[in-house]
């Protein structure tokens, strides 16, 4: 297991594959997994991963189909609670705090850490109450001065100009791209620390994925951004550190995007990366 | 299809031989559904027709037909004594034809009924479609769809046997001191209440049901409470088939007819005391369809007019429930 790499981010990365030099600062762990373990009923997901995820960082999970990435980025905010068969076993923390105790209770997590989802999945409602979901649930709506926070959310997701306009109109009037564009304002307008992608550019033309590849760039310098990418160009572009999972649910290595993709230790991912398998 | 008609037709694909009775026995089925659909729309053209046709007899003396037929209209109950008139009595000795407060009856009991089955039918729809573990939701809805199965006469016994004496009756002498008889308006608002929450619970629960899960986890992952998604996305996601729900409940709390009748009474009294005794415009065609009037009397012509009302009234919650449909059903991709 290549955890221990983590902490090694004052190996300077090589700008060729992309990603950036933003190796100059050490960045706090926010999630860290020791030895996690998941399973639907007998079946199981995820098989003893550790892995130190840091913050203000893009960490791209990558892997062949089944491998069991989207699992581990939905137990980081529990919405595997929501299927039954879900069970974990091990460690998975959130800034120190085992988010399995059973002190933690997932609707506060969720507010700390966000999600967009593979489709775009708007809200039948306005844009502006899309955006504004977020901050009413959970209560800020009193504090903040609620048009200037969805404005705010909505230009962090590059959207504003394209909207504002048209803010009471649907967001199910909105393009695919504009769609997950304003999942992603919906996301970061109650302002969490992290914010957990599960293929977001996968239901998306190339000229909208290229957007939203764009706005992660911008996310990370106020979020920690961990994305789940079928897509190792992608991966390879925006991220800072690249896991990768292989079948059964293992994580195989955990490292700077660049050694991954030129330099891995493990033959697998060698493999894998060069289409030999998966 | 054989090998045959593939050698015998060249390339297989004229219409003659096994094709041909199939398209035969094609075009008969179609024949015998359009003649089914046909039946149905027919049925409701006559029954549409012949309530009119007695109804003008109430109000012109002559039917439709016999007025083409040459019969000259003579006006026997004017429109304004019926819509505005608040005293109904066409079987009386000096007869009255105010159908205002068997209207009202019918009015008081359907809102009523709505105000116990909306919101117990909803909660329980939320309920099952939300929060139940699938064990629970397995046994309760069947057991709702029994309730909705439970003929109305069956009903109407319950709230002669147990509503009307064990519930209200007590109600009334106890805090209001009021001696009540065998029938009140309560019980009847109870009984159609009851009867309807069924309709209500299982058809907003199909609507919640499909409501995407893809929108609750977008909710859930933001933070939201169960009860945030359920009262902020899945019920105004399936806003069109809740309301529907009620436009059924409330269309059948209408049209209601034995339950309501045992448990609210034959009186025409226009009043809004809960424990009295009213009559709804159901429960008036009950008594007078019940044999001792004489056809072709005004009395009996007196049943069609208050059954081409119920009919408006109840074409127009449908009529409602279709412009709601359209306005508010939302579609996702």
């Amino acid at each position: 297991m290549s955890t221990k790499d983590a902490d090694q981010s004052l190996i300077t990365t090589d700008v060729q594959t992309g990603s950036r030099d933003r190796t100059d600062r050490t960045h706090e762990t926010v999630v860290k997994a020791r030895n996690l373990d998941v399973y639907y009923g007998d079946e199981q997901a995820i098989s003893g991963v550790s892995m130190d995820i840091p913050e203000h960082e893009v960490t791209a999970i990558i892997g062949p189909s089944g491998c069991g990435k989207s699992t581990f980025l939905r137990s980081i905010n529990r919405m595997n609670d929501q299927i039954d068969v879900c069970r974990v076993e091990g460690d998975l923390s959130f800034h120190g705090k085992n988010v399995y105790d059973e002190d933690v209770d997932p609707v506060a997590l969720r507010r700390k850490v966000g999600q967009v989802f593979q489709k775009p999945n708007p809200f039948p409602k306005s844009i502006y109450d899309n955006v504004a979901y977020g901050l009413r649930i959970q209560g800020k709506a009193d504090e903040v001065d609620l048009d200037d926070a969805v404005e705010r959310a909505l230009r962090g997701a590059a959207l504003w100009d394209e909207v504002k306009d048209k803010l009471d109109s649907s967001g199910l009037d909105l393009s695919g791209g504009q769609q997950q564009r304003l999942c992603i304002a919906r996301a970061i307008a109650p302002d969490p620390e992290v914010i957990l992608m599960d293929e977001p550019t996968s239901a998306l033309d190339p000229v909208a994925a290229s957007k939203i590849e764009d706005l992660i760039d911008e996310l990370v310098e106020e979020y920690t951004v961990i994305i789940v990418t079928h897509n190792m160009q992608q991966a390879a572009r925006i991220s800072d550190q690249t896991a990768v999972f292989l079948t059964g649910g293992e994580l195989v290595e955990f490292d700077e995007t660049a050694t991954i993709f030129e330099d891995p230790d493990d033959d697998r991912v060698e493999d894998y990366i060069t289409g030999k398998f998966g | 299809m054989s090998t045959e008609s593939h050698h015998e037709s060249g390339a297989g694909i004229s219409g003659d031989g096994p094709v041909q009775a199939d398209n035969e026995a094609n075009r008969r089925a179609r024949r015998i559904l359009f003649g089914c659909a046909t039946i149905t729309v027919l049925t409701t053209l006559a029954i549409f027709f012949v309530l009119i046709d007695n109804a003008a007899s109430y109000f012109f003396g002559a039917k439709l037909t016999e007025m083409l037929m040459g019969a000259s209209p003579e006006q026997t109950v004017t429109f304004t004594e019926f819509f505005t008139g608040t005293r109904w009595a066409p079987d009386h000795a000096t007869p009255a034809h105010g159908a205002i407060p068997i209207i009202f009856g019918t009015l008081a009991i359907t809102v009523g009924a709505a105000f116990v089955s909306i919101p117990i039918g909803t909660a329980t729809a939320i309920y099952l479609s939300e929060y139940a573990p699938d064990s629970v939701r397995s046994k309760l809805k069947p057991t709702l769809e029994i309730l909705a199965g439970i003929p109305t006469i069956v009903y109407g016994y319950f709230a002669i046997a147990f509503i009307n004496p064990v519930l209200v009756a007590p109600i009334a002498s106890a805090l209001f001191g009021i001696n009540m008889g065998r029938y009140s308006l309560l019980s009847g608002m109870l009984v159609v209440g009851i009867m309807t929450i069924p309709m209500v619970s299982s058809i907003s629960e199909d609507a919640m049901s499909a409501v995407p899960d893809e929108l609750r986890n977008g909710a859930y992952a933001l933070g939201a409470t169960k009860f945030n998604v359920s009262t902020r996305i899945v019920l105004p996601a399936s806003i069109s088939g809740v309301f529907a729900s009620y436009i059924l409940a409330v269309s059948r709390a209408i049209g209601e007819t034995m339950a309501v009748t045992l448990a609210a009474g034959f009186t025409a009294n226009l009043t809004a005391n809960p424990f009295g005794e009213i009559m709804t415009m159901t429960a008036y065609m009950v008594k007078m369809a019940r044999g001792t009037t004489a056809v072709g009397t005004v009395e009996y012509q007196s049943l069609f007019a208050v059954g081409l009302l119920l009919f408006v009234m109840t074409l127009t919650m449908n009529l409602l429930n279709d412009w709601f449909k359209r306005r508010f059903q939302e579609e996702y991709r």
